[in-house]
């Protein structure tokens, strides 16, 4: 310890401060301080330029995320759009289906109707013809029988029996 | 890379020189080998101490003249009025200089006043001279190298710095390799150990101190300079610095702690706030012998090493001092830079506790 002390030297000790305190001003001024900033600056810059470039991914992953959609989407409506021509086409031909059976269950009908009426009108002519030629033949009948009155009466009374049971 | 593999050469080379140079500092002038063992002691010692004149090397003569190769430097005194005169005047501390009426001698790397022409320096029962001894102010050898390196280390840094303005925002030439470095001090030393709030303010500080220290160190290792940093007002300076910094620049906390430490009880406290206060001045202190106690120790072994080959002179144990020394010298290197790296982290270290905020006190 003493020998350090009687080592130092007050005259290096002065100059060392002033010369390395001017130098800290000095550099501070003209080369930390501008070495430091443009570092700063480019760090600053890169990372940046590195957010950015995430940013940019980011949007492209949206982006494609977003066609993604679309596509689907796209899809989804052609697939729903198909279904619907496709439900349309069937009901429309079950739709042809039922009208056509309805029409033809209708014509049907009015044949069976036309032919009944026909039937009948034929049955009413036919009892008609019958009943003329019945009265003809029984006319003619009646005329040689009803040379008598008592005849007359006798068939006319069973007659009208008859008619009743009838 | 291709920078870095490029300047290898050139530090071997310059480690080279030297060891040629230190050969020739070394250089004995008798034979007989107790004269040698105390010449080589003086050289280190003279090599150790600072002195008046840029002496690159000297060599005895056949006839025992001292020759010296080199150039003298301004000595500036204080005493009773400025006197400045060149160094020549000693005659590499032979004669005594006469300024103004005024005798002065240079005795273990000092100036005394003395009394006349041929006046005595007069010691004491311990070898202190008890001479009166002027205000120096001398630009001596170390003042030399700190100005070489103020100049180098300003040049340097300001081309660095003018060449990302022209460059845009990118370094170039020297700047590449230096870049690194001045980022490896502001990410690994000053943000971890400051924390990212505050580093800011010291990065000045820290940056000039690293390369200051380094470059400082590695001149200490080529043959042109002695080592600044093995002179202990150069760390004491450094060391104070760092110490008025954090005093300066210490929040509230910092003496909290150091006053009222929280979370013990009062006796302790007050046991403890001498022991805290002590350990602030303790610290720079630590730098400061730290610094200078491990590039004394490289000297004086690196010099006793090669020393030795002229002790041995023989194919035995010459080479070996030679391989043990280079080996040493290529250590020194390292050495160089850690010390470098130890003192401005340890000061980081030391700036980050003055502004460290304490959020959670129950921790203590």
């Amino acid at each position: 310890m003493e020998k350090l002390i009687e080592e130092f030297s007050l005259g290096l000790f002065f100059w060392q401060a002033v010369l390395f305190i001017g130098l800290i001003f000095l550099l501070k001024k003209f080369a930390w301080k501008p070495i430091l900033d443009s570092v700063n600056d480019r760090e600053e810059g890169i990372k940046n330029a590195l957010d950015a470039a995430e940013n940019a991914k980011k949007e492209m992953e949206n982006l494609q995320a977003d066609n993604e959609k679309l596509l689907k989407e796209a899809r989804a409506e052609r697939e729903a759009m198909l279904k619907e021509a496709r439900d349309i086409k069937n009901k429309m031909i079950d739709d042809a289906k039922e009208e056509a059976r309805e029409e033809a269950g209708k014509l049907i009908a009015q044949a069976h109707a036309s032919i009944e009426t026909e039937k009948k009108a034929a049955i009413s002519e036919l009892k008609s013809q019958v009943a003329n030629l019945s009265i003809e033949i029984a006319e003619k009948v009646v005329r040689e029988e009803l040379s008598n009155k008592d005849k007359q009466v006798k068939l006319v009374e069973s007659m009208l029996g008859e008619a009743t049971l009838n | 890379m291709r920078r870095k593999t490029s300047l290898k050469p050139i530090t071997l080379l310059l480690l080279l020189i030297t060891f040629v140079s230190y050969a020739k500092e070394g250089a004995p002038s008798s034979d007989s080998k107790a004269d040698k063992e105390t010449e080589i002691k003086e050289y280190i010692q003279h090599h150790l101490q600072d002195s008046y004149d840029f002496t690159l090397f000297s060599w005895t003569t056949e006839a025992g003249e001292h020759k010296y190769f080199g150039f003298p430097l301004p000595v500036i005194l204080w005493d009773n009025g400025l006197k400045v005169f060149s160094s020549s005047k000693f005659h590499h501390g032979e004669t005594v200089a006469e300024v103004d009426g005024n005798y002065y001698k240079v005795h273990h790397a000092k100036i005394y006043k003395v009394d006349g022409p041929n006046g005595e320096i007069v010691e004491d029962d311990h070898h202190h001279a008890t001479n009166e001894k002027p205000l120096d102010f001398s630009i001596t050898k170390n003042v030399t190298m700190i100005m070489m390196v103020f100049l180098i280390m300003f040049f340097m840094f300001k081309k660095m710095a003018s060449a990302y303005k022209k460059n845009g925002g990118m370094p170039k030439g020297m700047g590449r390799l230096l870049e690194p470095i001045v980022l490896y001090v502001r990410d690994d030393i000053a943000r971890p150990n400051i924390g990212e709030k505050h580093y800011k303010r010291y990065m000045s500080y820290l940056l000039t101190v690293f390369f200051f220290v380094w470059i400082v160190n590695l001149f200490g290792l080529t043959p042109i300079g002695m080592n600044v940093t093995n002179n202990i007002a150069v760390t004491f300076c450094l060391a104070i610095i760092t110490y008025l910094i954090t005093t300066f620049t210490a929040k509230k906390d910092y003496w909290k702690h150091i006053f009222w430490m929280p979370g013990v009880p009062v006796p302790m406290k007050i046991i403890l706030a001498p022991i805290e206060l002590l350990g602030t001045i303790i610290k720079p202190f630590s730098l400061m012998i730290r610094l200078y106690a491990n590039i004394t120790a490289g000297h004086i072994v690196l010099m006793s090493l090669i020393g030795m080959m002229f002790i041995f002179k023989n194919w035995l144990g010459s080479p070996l001092s030679f391989v043990l020394a280079f080996v040493l010298g290529i250590l020194e290197l390292l050495v160089a830079a850690l010390q470098a790296y130890i003192f401005t982290m340890l000061s980081a270290l030391y700036f980050g506790a003055a502004v460290e905020e304490h959020d959670h006190h129950e921790a203590h």
